[in-house]
């Protein structure tokens, strides 16, 4: 057995004139939970539908749990669990005809369909709901309901393609507690498709980054932050009254990029860490107590955004 | 090796679905009641409370001289046993006006079932989650054949046992027995209406990949069904006698054209493409 879930060299897919997936080269190791990123029209939906064999590529190699999507769709399948992006439930039939349904194309063991079924309703907080027709449900309940889905047969890999988007916080919450339960607790491999930076650094051991079709980073959101050399964040914490002191006294500073406050507080965003010594020194002399220095990660938003820069530049 | 199983979950998703949809569920309902039960029952009554000396009959039967006196030799062989007009007249409009009709109905049924089940899974965005099921082109493909074949079948069947039923008790006074089942009708009933039933699907299958709803799958469907039916049924201005030999030759031609389009469709169906055109 390989340790990598998926691999990919040179997958390609064109739909007439545009290029949805541009030779993309890919490794997901089993286990993790990997980002997948990209703006609408990026080639996530996509990409996911080549993995799993249900659209033919045009180009390029694919490996998912050892086995060529092409050749052995349906054995694949039986290994994976997809989320869809719209969730694909029969709002005229209840909760547990969906899943029962499902349990049975999946193969689900007979004798288990009903507590599996059963259980997982619990799981999902759906259980008083799960004899009523899918169609007079809420968003939220509803995205609930095809994330159970996705997870009846216990699959080895699971696709997730945008799992939060239209949901509340709370309703996020919860879906991100699952995905990590999956993950942590039942050591699955996941790959989540989201535009959402804030749930990727959350969630994902690793991201890969698309635009339009081409992966234009990969790594850990710490490793992507030092190659692109972003910038560096940090929050001091000073005394109220001498706030507007501080800002005042770092604004004239070339390295200082951005300046945020609160009511005790001063996010500052510097290009350059060589700026750090010198930006505390103009607050000394300016008398102004600094009480603590909170480095800020550099999120992936930041990076998001310069990598969009960079590009605009090239 | 196709898994059983699965094809039968599929089999009783659909046909769950379109009993909750009442778009569907209204003609499927309503068509055959009034084909095979009121239609019937109105003119069951009517004829055997017919006098049958009065004008009415002397008028009708020759207005319809021709056409009484050039009905094949073995209809006729049949009249000769009734001693009356009436009873000659209940007899011919059971057994030549009806079974085309009857015809219509699997045929519809499979239309309207195939219409929802095909066009109207992707309408409701159903398809995606399905396809992406560990089942193989082939088993989907034939899991969605047969709700709507059986469905077809079935309501041709209930039809049948219902209209015979009813013709039966409202005629009892005047014809003394059951008067709509012959080897004939035998035929129509376990040859020909299976076949009827995949001349409905059978249209979905060609249309289907062009269409984005329940409603114009439906109405496309029937713009493929109706000539073929008025070709088989239509010569003699709706009026087929179906003799056992008839029976049988109408039931091949829908045969055959069913397993042409079905062997098509399968060449055709690929879950990779209907992904791309969802
Ligand atoms: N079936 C299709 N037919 C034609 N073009 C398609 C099809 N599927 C995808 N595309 C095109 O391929 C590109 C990638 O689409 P895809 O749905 O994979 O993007 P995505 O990253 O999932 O976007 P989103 O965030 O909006 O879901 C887009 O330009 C899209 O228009
Ligand atoms: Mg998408």
């Amino acid at each position: 057995m390989t340790s990598q879930a998926i691999q990919t060299q040179g997958l390609t897919r064109r739909f007439g004139a545009t290029t949805a997936v541009d030779h993309l080269s890919l490794t997901v190791e089993t286990g993790e939970i990997f980002g997948f990123l990209g703006h609408n029209g990026a080639g996530k939906t996509t990409t996911v539908r080549l993995l799993n064999g249900v659209l033919g590529a045009d180009g390029g190699d694919i490996r998912v749990l050892g086995l060529d999507p092409a050749a052995d769709g349906p054995k694949l399948r039986a290994r994976t669990g997809v989320l869809t992006e719209t969730p694909s439930l029969d709002e005229r039939l209840s909760a547990v005809d969906n899943l029962t349904i499902y349990a049975d194309l999946y193969a689900v063991p007979t004798g288990e369909v009903n507590g599996r079924v059963n259980g997982i309703l619990e799981t999902f907080g759906l259980a008083e709901r799960g004899r009523e027709k899918v169609g007079g449900y809420s968003k939220g309940m509803k995205q609930r309901l095809a994330l159970a889905r996705a997870f009846l047969h216990q699959p080895d890999l699971l696709f997730l393609d945008e799992p939060t988007a239209g949901l509340d916080p709370v309703a996020t919450q919860e879906v991100h507690d699952m995905i990590l339960h999956v993950s942590r607790e039942e050591g699955r491999t996941v790959f989540l498709c989201t535009h959402n930076l804030v749930e990727a650094q959350r969630l994902c051991h690793r991201v890969a980054v698309m635009e339009q079709g081409q992966m234009v980073a990969v790594g850990t959101p710490r490793e992507l932050a030092h190659t692109i050399g972003a910038d560096m964040r940090f929050t001091l914490e000073i005394a109220p009254d001498q706030v507007e002191t501080a800002r005042a006294a770092v604004i004239p500073l070339a390295a200082v990029s951005a300046v945020e406050t609160t009511d005790a507080e001063l996010t500052l965003t510097v290009n350059d860490r060589e700026a750090v010594p010198d930006l505390l020194a103009a607050l000394q002399a300016a008398h102004v107590r600094v009480y603590a220095v909170i480095p800020q990660q550099t999120s992936l938003e930041d990076i998001y955004m310069a990598l969009h820069r960079r590009k605009g530049q090239a | 090796m196709m898994n059983g199983r699965a094809i039968r979950a599929i089999v009783r998703k659909d046909l769950k679905v379109v009993l909750q949809s009442k778009a569907v569920l209204i003609p499927l309902i309503m068509v055959p009641l009034i084909l095979l039960v009121i239609i019937p029952a109105v003119g069951g009554l009517l004829l055997a409370n017919t006098d049958p000396s009065s004008p009415a009959i002397t008028d009708f039967r020759r207005e319809t001289g021709a056409f009484f006196d050039n009905l094949p030799g073995t209809i006729n062989d049949r009249l000769q046993q009734y001693d009356s007009e009436v009873q000659r007249i209940t007899y011919v409009v059971f057994n030549l006006y009806f079974p085309a009709m009857y015809l219509l109905l699997p045929t519809m049924v499979a239309n309207v079932i195939a219409a929802d089940s095909f066009a109207g899974e992707k309408e409701r965005k159903t398809l995606e989650a399905l396809i992406y099921t560990p089942t193989t082109d082939r088993e989907l493909y034939v899991a969605k054949l047969i709700s709507p074949w059986l469905a077809g079948v079935g309501v041709g069947w209930i039809g049948y046992i219902a209209f015979a039923l009813i013709v039966t008790l409202t005629t009892w006074s005047l014809m003394g027995g059951v008067f709509v089942f012959d080897l004939a009708w035998l035929l129509l009933i376990l040859w020909v209406t299976p076949a009827a039933a995949g001349i409905g699907l059978g249209a979905m299958v060609l249309v289907s990949s062009r269409v984005s709803t329940f409603q114009e799958a439906y109405q496309l469907g029937g713009v493929v069904v109706v000539p073929v039916l008025l070709l088989l049924f239509g010569q003699l201005g709706g009026v087929v006698y179906f003799s056992p030999l008839v029976a049988f030759v109408v039931g091949a031609i829908l045969w055959a054209i069913t397993v042409a389009l079905i062997v098509y469709g399968a060449r055709t169906f690929h879950r990779g493409e209907l992904m791309a055109r969802l």
